[in-house]
């Protein structure tokens, strides 16, 4: 096996009764990497995940994780990995640093609890009860728990649902921190946003299969290559200016706002170029770039929302 | 197996601390029992004088002598058994479980720690009860302290490994509480507790015999009473095999999510 490679995970099956919950999955979480499962809910991503974790047995295939079998040297393995499982709660009454010393208590090694807590934000917490925490000052507890025996890889299961939008990106930072530490992180979302912001790679799964794995930027310029420039101008002709330009495939026009498509990186340029030879006057310009959101929409024909 | 200890004694000592933070934790499970032991036996008692109380011949104050303190002595490890097959649906509910999986801590360690959480307050609660009893009760208490206490412990943790079955089937927590009451408070009228058995209409004198409730009073007491431990081989053996045959079944069917 390539010691480069943490995770593999090959050619895995598992079915609930007559729900095949993960078909033929095979992929590859590289060391130091942010690698993101991503699809709707129901996709397969918790069971696969749970697969890995070893807390669950595929019905077929391999798995291996940091070398070893996640079912059969599940021991070896708990020591070196970090949990964070979807939805998961601690007890109402459980007091911050409690559950963080506990913890500790179960791995033979373990880094310093208070450190960890200064670091997550939750320093001035220790005392509180979990029930008592925000969404946010929970979801971070849960991660300092998946941190607390210094972990070669961490698993984050949806990890920012039910998160404001303030909460969720200090916990983009957070994930991002933990990949700055050398650490491998492993996560499911099916926030097409959190992958894009987060992830090196990901692998976008539906119905139990994998589509496709790569950067979100590869994805996108290979499944999405258009994109589009909105520009808002009075000039007369200015529509037939922008459809003489060689990488726009089409221009639509509402009064005087106009959106260009195109494809290739040379298209924002040429309409800058247009706009200057032409001397209009502008009063908006953006561009439009495609989302994973509209790569999954174009893979599967539906939206990831729904 | 050091690891294994260690881990079992820090997560009981953590989820006794929980518990005694719930609202009606300790109150509900120390404090409820005691107050309606001493309650129920003065109400008992009546306009009765205390002489005529210290008089009286040993079978005339029978519900006083034995069946009062058996009687509180059963809620206490049924109310144990209820507060365990609630936690454990809560926790199932919450992820907790599946979440301590992830964990070096092996899975029964975490089941025996809620069992040993449950064993300590029932062993408090029965503390206290002989303690009250001794100054306030009508009659005071005078019964085998140690060997009561290890009657009730084998009791509740007989009656346990039956609330790990329940726990099992238990869809939700919610219905934890509803479900575990329905299926345990019957077990009382039956168990021999307030007539003899023999006095049920048959059908329910053999479904009383297969009640583990019903060896459970025999033993409670009996030992209550000052009988040897021989008089009852056959109630701890029916209460160990029914903890082997429970605890065999839900580790077969207990759902850890």
């Amino acid at each position: 096996m390539n010691p480069d490679h943490v995770i593999e995970v090959d050619a895995i099956r598992k079915a609930y009764g007559p729900t095949v919950a993960a078909d033929d999955i095979s992929f590859t979480v590289r060391r130091g990497e942010i690698f993101g499962l991503i699809g709707p809910n129901g996709a397969g991503k918790t069971t696969t995940m749970e697969c890995v974790e070893g807390l669950r047995e595929p019905d077929a295939g391999r798995i291996a994780v940091l070398g070893l079998d996640p079912v059969r040297d599940r021991r070896a393995l708990q020591l070196r990995i970090g949990v964070q499982l979807q939805e998961a709660q601690l007890q109402k009454r459980i007091k911050v640093r409690e559950a963080v010393a506990f913890w500790r208590s179960l791995y033979p090694t373990a880094v310093d609890g208070e450190p960890l807590l200064r670091q997550l934000g939750l320093h001035d917490k220790r005392d509180a009860w979990f029930m008592t925490l925000s969404g946010g000052q929970k979801q971070r507890l849960i991660i300092a728990l998946a941190l607390v025996n210094d972990p070669e890889v961490v698993f984050l299961d949806e990890l920012t649902t039910g998160l404001d939008p303030q909460a969720r990106r200090a916990i983009w930072d957070l994930v991002r921190g933990i990949r700055e530490r050398g650490k491998t992180v492993f996560l499911t979302t099916h926030l097409m946003e959190e992958a894009e912001r987060l992830c090196d790679r990901v692998a976008i799964i539906d119905h139990g299969r994998i589509i496709d794995i790569d950067a979100p930027t590869a994805l996108v310029e290979r499944h999405c290559p258009q994109r589009t420039v909105v520009v808002a101008t009075d000039q007369d002709g200015a529509a037939d200016r922008f459809r003489a330009i060689s990488s726009a495939t089409a221009v639509r026009c509402e009064g005087r706002r106009h959106e260009i498509d195109g494809r290739g990186d040379t298209l924002v340029t040429d309409v800058i170029h247009t706009i200057s030879e032409h001397r209009m006057p502008v009063s908006e310009f953006r561009t439009v770039l495609p989302t994973l959101e509209d790569v999954f929409l174009t893979l599967t024909g539906r939206s990831i929302r729904a | 197996m050091k690891a294994m200890l260690r881990h079992l004694l820090q997560l009981t000592w953590l989820e006794i601390k929980i518990f005694v933070r719930e609202p009606l934790g300790v109150f509900g499970s120390i404090a409820v029992p005691v107050l309606l032991f001493l309650v129920v036996g003065r109400i008992a008692v009546g306009g009765v004088d205390d002489r005529a109380l210290r008089e009286a011949a040993p079978g005339d104050l029978a519900f006083l002598r034995t069946d009062l303190p058996v009687f509180v002595a059963v809620m206490i490890t049924l109310s144990a058994v209820l507060s365990l097959v609630t936690i454990i649906g809560i926790y199932r509910e919450g992820g907790i479980l599946k979440r301590l999986r992830a964990t070096p801590v092996r899975p029964p360690t975490i089941l025996l720690a809620h069992v040993l959480v449950k064993l300590i307050f029932t062993a408090a609660a029965l503390g206290l009860m002989l303690l009250a009893g001794r100054r306030f009760y009508p009659i005071g208490v005078d019964a085998p302290l140690a060997a009561f206490t290890a009657a009730l412990v084998l009791t509740t943790w007989s009656i346990l490994s039956i609330g790990f079955v329940i726990a099992s089937l238990v869809p939700t927590a919610r219905f934890a509480q509803p479900l575990g009451a329905l299926l345990l408070y019957p077990m009382i009228p039956l168990s021999g507790l307030f007539m003899p058995i023999e006095t049920l209409p048959p059908g329910l004198e053999t479904l009383a015999r297969f009640l583990p409730l019903t060896y459970a009073v025999s033993l409670l007491r009996g030992i209550w009473s000052g009988n040897a431990w021989s008089l009852h081989l056959w109630d701890v053996a029916v209460l160990g095999l029914v903890f082997v045959i429970a605890t065999g079944v839900s580790s077969r069917v207990f759902r850890w999510e």
